[in-house]
């Protein structure tokens, strides 16, 4: 495995991407005026490109589908956009934003999605799908038993990847350039060899994953014969260390659509053969900005067949191709390199987009240059997103990390974790007032919890309630976990991702929670002023009558934060408890994507005065309107929330106009990259910025064709506006834009 | 005072507002205090925070003590002993706001005569050898004359303590407020400036200032 012009290590000894890269990146500490601009070729490519999304868009969304072929890393010929202009090459279908039949998860998605088009699968498709083959939704709803399918339909449980891939995995990508695929089919091969006997359940699943790894593995090489390309042997310099990183990418998004299915952490890995390439006079910078922006944009061209559905629990068509960029090493150098540079600058060179989703591993020690550079970028573009590198490494352990979906560490090639959406803690609240009823249609969910008499609520009472509700919900939640991975593990395993992840990772589950503000406001209400139920003749809540007032969420307020923090920890330590498949590690995250619009719909109203059906804030944010204190104050509230009891990451976006950062340029960036410190020095873990005048939003409602790239942070991703419905272009509107900090 | 062109008229009134603890407001710096950064700190605006500078005496001297940038933003009317001890001690920056280079002109924009006072202020800063921004209202026809700016730079050319002077152009964001006050706003045909204007301004300022900064 020996590589000359590198220097060697532990990494020659065995697979280790991370000791390649700790022994042979070159730091960067200088400024971004040596970046250069598009090439030629790559714009002219981008021309293309943006005719097809341009169709993509006035085509309902989707230009093209295929209806006859299952999409697997092989099942389509090699694709170009322009053959001449490409330096980097590889589609997901033979077609530009062609869309696959990818019917593992569920085949009545595929057909749902289709049939939205006006097309349907072939018809041996649906016979050997209606008849013999049988999917990861087929199995989950063969397990699911009649309480977990009430919690789902009613809106506890929301947005399960019951019935679409569960994603979150991050194949460590970088292997494929690094070792060539027939030295990672050697080493899987012994690995599989080791797994012996007794042949108990685990021991006989893992062969049989290791197995259909190196299958992958084999797909990969001949996915790579396709492109005339040698993927068996390492990459030899720049390009096809690019190439290659991208082809092992492809073969993943060829075989799954899982939700978010990340990049990892390339840029830096990168860097050190374009540097090399560099050094010896091979390259030029032009050239090396052209791989990174074709290799970009081929990442901007991903796409999934969804249905429209999906759209409210993840709006935009998001693919999630999150790259996380910077951050430091243990040893306390920083993983800054000029390839982070050069890849932030597509969002010059390309323009402004959402994919792939560039997430900045942000340490108050990175170097000041690159700190300035990426507020810069954050204020132009508002494409990017700042993740606490200091608080991740040193809680999660490795400082050779990606970004799982929107804010999840995932350390790379070492581990993986288990998607698992979210439970509405608003409403779990309000079965805590309602004797333990579904609020909006009486059906009992939860045993244990009495009806409530008297006028006013009272707070000891409904957290004991509240309390007894979140480990039912939480026992609920664990079971369709356990079964939905069990089932996606069975019928849709990620054998292309896996092959590049050693051996038995280890794996987090990642719950999550959606409505966080609302319940802290609630139950300072109830604490702090008097709370009236007004109940219909069911005895169930319809509205709540507020006499007094009572500390918000989002003001830095100790009363009313503490509230937030305990229930974080509270619901956390609750699913602690609990059994989990694979004897994965319990994780939770403060995160809801876009679904705070739907989840709001299924609420009814609540104790902090929200009436019902009305939005939650996104993610970890105060409720809109209510941080009225300054965006320091704001960001106070939510970095109370302690990593430690939300380890799956606490999401926070963040919308201030351009002049509250300052009246210069130069103020705006240095105020952002203090902000940012200030944020990040508190512990607090990702934050999502906007930069951006409320009535320019409006404008882009009105005249969508004006605004073809225009990208808004929303939680954890960045979308492109137009491609929102009119509710959740709304539903942003109404978000609190800080004017003052 | 009361300036013509007031951005915030309803802090010209000196009664009113909200009575804190020294100790309540060094504890809200605090809670902000990551944020501060390099550049960051606590600045005194108004209204004229020098109306209170008894009470800012102590505020200033607790800020120091927990390593807090403080700044004055001041008029520069006022120069008593809680005024001076501020100067001399503890306020780390001034933002002097010169309002015209003639007393007359003084008078017509805000109603006192103070261009003297506010130059012997700014001596007493130049004085105590610590830092000091100048900021200046540029009006078309009233502020914005060359014979006036260079007056501005001629008598500040020889301070060692001022590292800029920013610019304020003129804009009317407060006229809705003097309305909402019930009172005049007698600068109603005073218009902003163009962008020529400005530039001219900054050339000839540039002549006399280390940094002129438009804002």
């Amino acid at each position: 495995m020996e590589v000359k012009q590198f220097k060697n290590g532990i990494w020659t000894e065995k697979i280790n991407v991370r000791d390649f890269v700790f022994q042979n990146i070159t730091p960067y500490h200088g400024t971004h005026e040596f970046l250069v601009g598009p090439s030629e070729k790559t714009n002219k490519l981008w021309e293309v490109c943006k005719v097809a999304t341009q169709e993509e868009r006035q085509r309902n969304g989707v230009r093209a589908v295929d209806t006859e072929v299952i999409s697997s890393v092989n099942a389509f010929e090699a694709g170009y956009i322009d053959k001449d202009n490409e330096v980097i090459v590889g589609l997901q279908t033979d077609e530009l934003l062609k869309r696959a039949m990818k019917p593992f998860g569920g085949f009545k998605v595929v057909q749902k999605a289709l049939q939205e088009q006006g097309v349907k699968p072939n018809d041996n498709l649906t016979e050997l799908f209606s008849k013999y083959v049988k999917t990861h939704n087929d199995g989950v709803f063969d397990a699911y038993n009649a309480e977990i399918r009430k919690f789902r339909s009613l809106g506890f449980l929301t947005g399960l990847p019951d019935n679409y891939a569960r994603g979150r995995i991050i194949g460590d990508y970088r292997r494929v350039a690094l070792y060539g695929i027939n030295a990672l089919i050697e080493a899987k091969k012994v690995d599989l060899s080791n797994i012996t006997g007794p042949m108990t359940e685990a021991v006989i699943r893992l062969r049989e994953e290791v197995s259909s790894q190196i299958k992958a593995l084999n797909e990969m090489l001949e996915l790579g014969a396709k492109y005339d390309l040698d993927l068996g042997r390492p990459a030899e310099n720049a390009q096809e260390a690019v190439q290659w990183t991208y082809m092992a990418y492809l073969a993943a998004v060829k075989e799954q659509d899982g939700a978010a299915m990340s990049l990892g952490n390339v840029s830096t890995f990168l860097d050190i053969y374009i540097e090399n390439d560099l050094q010896e006079g091979l390259i030029t910078e032009e050239q090396a900005q052209e791989y990174i922006d074709q290799f970009v944009m081929k990442l901007r061209m991903v796409r999934h067949l969804r249905m429209a559905t999906y759209d409210e629990i993840f709006a935009g068509d998001p693919t999630w191709v999150t790259e996380a960029i910077g951050g430091m090493f243990e040893d306390g150098r920083t993983k800054v390199t000029k390839t982070s540079f050069r890849f932030l600058n597509t969002l010059y060179n390309l323009g402004p987009s959402p994919e792939p989703n560039m997430t900045i591993l942000w340490s108050q020690e990175l170097p000041q240059n690159f700190k300035d550079y990426c507020a810069k970028v954050s204020i132009d573009t508002s494409s990017i997103q700042f993740e606490n590198d200091n608080l991740m490494r040193a809680q999660r352990g490795s400082d050779d990390y990606g970004i799982a979906c929107c804010v999840s560490y995932q350390s790379l090639g070492k581990s993986i974790q288990f998607f698992g959406a979210r439970t509405n803690l608003a409403k779990t609240l309000l079965l805590a007032v309602n004797g333990g009823r579904c609020e909006n249609t009486g059906k009992p969910m939860v045993d244990g919890i009495k009806e409530l008499d008297g006028e006013y609520l009272d707070f000891d009472t409904v957290m004991t309630n509240f309390k007894i509700a979140m480990k039912e919900v939480a026992r609920v939640y664990n079971d369709s976990m356990n079964i939905i991975h069990y089932m996606h593990d069975k019928y849709y395993y990620e054998k292309a991702q896996m092959a590049l992840i050693d051996t038995n990772p280890g794996i987090n589950i990642a719950y999550g929670i959606a409505g966080l503000s609302i319940v802290a406001d609630s139950l300072s209400a109830i604490k702090y002023a008097k709370v009236k139920p007004i109940r219909n003749e069911d005895g169930l809540t319809v509205d709540f009558k507020i006499e007094g007032e009572f500390p918000k969420y989002g003001n830095d307020d100790d009363r009313v934060d503490t509230l937030a923090a305990n229930a974080v920890a509270d619901f956390n330590n609750e699913l602690k408890q609990l059994p989990v498949y694979k004897d994965a590690e319990p994780t939770m995250s403060v995160l809801t994507i876009t679904s705070n619009v739907s989840y709001g719909k299924k609420t009814g109203a609540t104790p902090d005065g929200r009436p019902s059906g009305i939005a939650f804030a996104p993610g970890a944010n105060p409720m809109h309107g209510r941080d009225c204190n300054g965006a320091i104050a704001s960001l106070n509230s939510v970095s109370k929330i302690d990593y430690k009891d939300s380890l799956d990451g606490i999401s926070n976006t963040f919308s201030m106009v351009p002049k509250s950062l300052g009246s210069s340029e130069t103020d705006r960036i240095d105020n952002l990259a203090t902000i940012i410190d200030g944020y990040f020095s508190r512990n607090a873990q990702h934050l999502n910025v906007n930069v951006l005048d409320r009535d320019m939003l409006m404008d882009a409602m009105e005249h969508p064709e004006q605004y073809p790239q225009l990208t808004i942070r929303v939680s954890g991703y960045a979308v492109n506006f137009v491609r929102l419905t009119r509710e959740q272009q709304l539903e942003v509107i109404t978000r609190s834009f800080h004017e003052s900090m | 005072m009361k300036c013509l062109y007031c951005h915030n008229p309803d802090t010209i009134e000196t009664s009113g507002g909200q009575p804190y603890e020294i100790e309540e407001l060094v504890e809200k710096v605090l809670k902000v205090k990551p944020y501060f950064g390099k550049k960051g700190g606590v600045t005194v605006s108004g209204g004229e925070p020098l109306l209170q500078s008894k009470a800012l005496v102590p505020f200033f001297k607790r800020l120091k003590e927990e390593g807090i940038h403080t700044n004055i933003d001041t008029n520069g009317r006022l120069l008593n002993n809680f005024a001076t001890t501020l100067l001399d001690d503890y306020a780390d920056l001034i933002m002097l706001d010169i309002k015209h280079m003639t007393e007359e002109g003084y008078e017509a924009l805000t109603g006192q005569r103070n261009m003297e006072t506010a130059l012997t202020f700014a001596k007493h800063r130049e004085e105590s050898g610590k830092a000091m921004w100048l900021r200046y209202v540029l009006i078309p026809g009233i502020t914005n004359k060359p014979e006036l700016l260079h007056a501005l730079g001629e008598h500040f050319k020889d301070y060692k303590t001022i590292e800029k002077i920013e610019i304020q152009p003129y804009h009317k964001l407060g006229i809705h407020k003097w309305e909402a006050l019930g009172w005049e706003y007698e600068l109603k045909d005073a218009r902003e400036n163009t962008k020529e204007e400005i530039d001219a301004a900054v050339e000839i300022l540039n002549q006399y200032f280390k940094e002129v900064k438009v804002n």
